[in-house]
């Protein structure tokens, strides 16, 4: 377990997340890929918090902390314009949502 | 040992990722979302980052995978349609990982083996908490309650 091969591994969440969020549909799917990239963002605090020598603060596992609470903040409020939307248009896919299409 | 949970570890965490990016059913797609941030926990706990760990099984497998599944319940019209599938996406996915691999290989500072290091007490990160972040702290938990009302403003119903 090195500090590259744990960098790889984050890189390859990030990159299934970007994934997810670029090529399918549904708007819940895009919710789910920005998850994962910010988990894998995540993933790469902790990594260079626990492979560099160690200040006097955690501020890796600090900064990791708020971006937990950040992103739950972020998915409460996806998840809700995803049940308007639904609500407006009876319809969860984003290619139908082009009303403001010139 | 440690090796060998991290091969493991790396597996469960990626094939799960794949399947909730690619799986065609929603709500098979959710569990495996839940699934990996199990792995993702399995991750901090093996780099010594326990209540990290803690944290995100509670919020993210307790509470946003949860949230998932009810909206994905309440939005289920059309659930079972074939979802179109943009290919175009994976060049860009496949590229930005080539790039990232790229500069990780040829960054030549990166150490190899990690430190020794104290476990970090949940005791000292309350400490930290309350006296050099608290100012986040603060912005933080404004940020919840604005996201709170938010939420519950989008769905409430509209009275003409």
């Amino acid at each position: 377990m090195t500090l590259s091969i744990l960098l790889v591994v984050s890189a390859a969440l990030f990159c299934i997340g970007l994934l997810a969020a670029l090529s399918r549909r549904h708007a819940i799917f895009i919710l789910i890929g920005i998850e994962m990239m910010l988990a894998a963002a995540n993933l790469n605090f902790i990594a260079f918090w626990r492979f560099a020598p160690q200040p006097a603060q955690p501020t890796g596992v600090m900064v990791a902390i708020f971006a937990i609470a950040i992103a739950a903040a972020e998915a409460a409020v996806g998840l809700a314009m995803v049940i308007a939307v639904y609500r407006h248009f009876r319809s969860t896919n984003v290619d139908q949502l082009d009303r403001l299409k010139g | 040992m440690s090796s060998i949970a991290f091969v493991a570890i790396t597996i469960l965490t990626l094939a799960a990722a794949l399947a909730a990016a690619t799986l065609q059913k929603l709500m098979h797609a959710a569990l495996s979302f839940a699934v990996m941030f199990v792995g993702i926990s399995a991750f901090f706990f093996l780099l010594g980052a326990e209540f990290v760990g803690l944290v995100q099984i509670f919020v993210y497998i307790g509470a946003v995978a949860v949230l998932i599944v009810f909206t994905i319940l309440l939005t289920r019209d059309d659930v079972g349609k074939v979802q179109s599938f943009n290919w175009s996406g994976v060049i860009v996915a496949i590229a930005v990982f080539a790039g990232l691999v790229w500069a990780i290989a040829n960054t030549k500072s990166l150490p190899l083996t990690p430190p020794l290091i104290e476990p970090v007490r949940v005791q000292r990160i309350g400490e930290l908490l309350m006296t050099n972040y608290v100012w986040p702290l603060q912005c933080v938990g404004v940020l919840l309650t604005a996201a709170l009302i938010g939420a519950l403003i989008l769905v409430m119903e509209e009275k003409t």
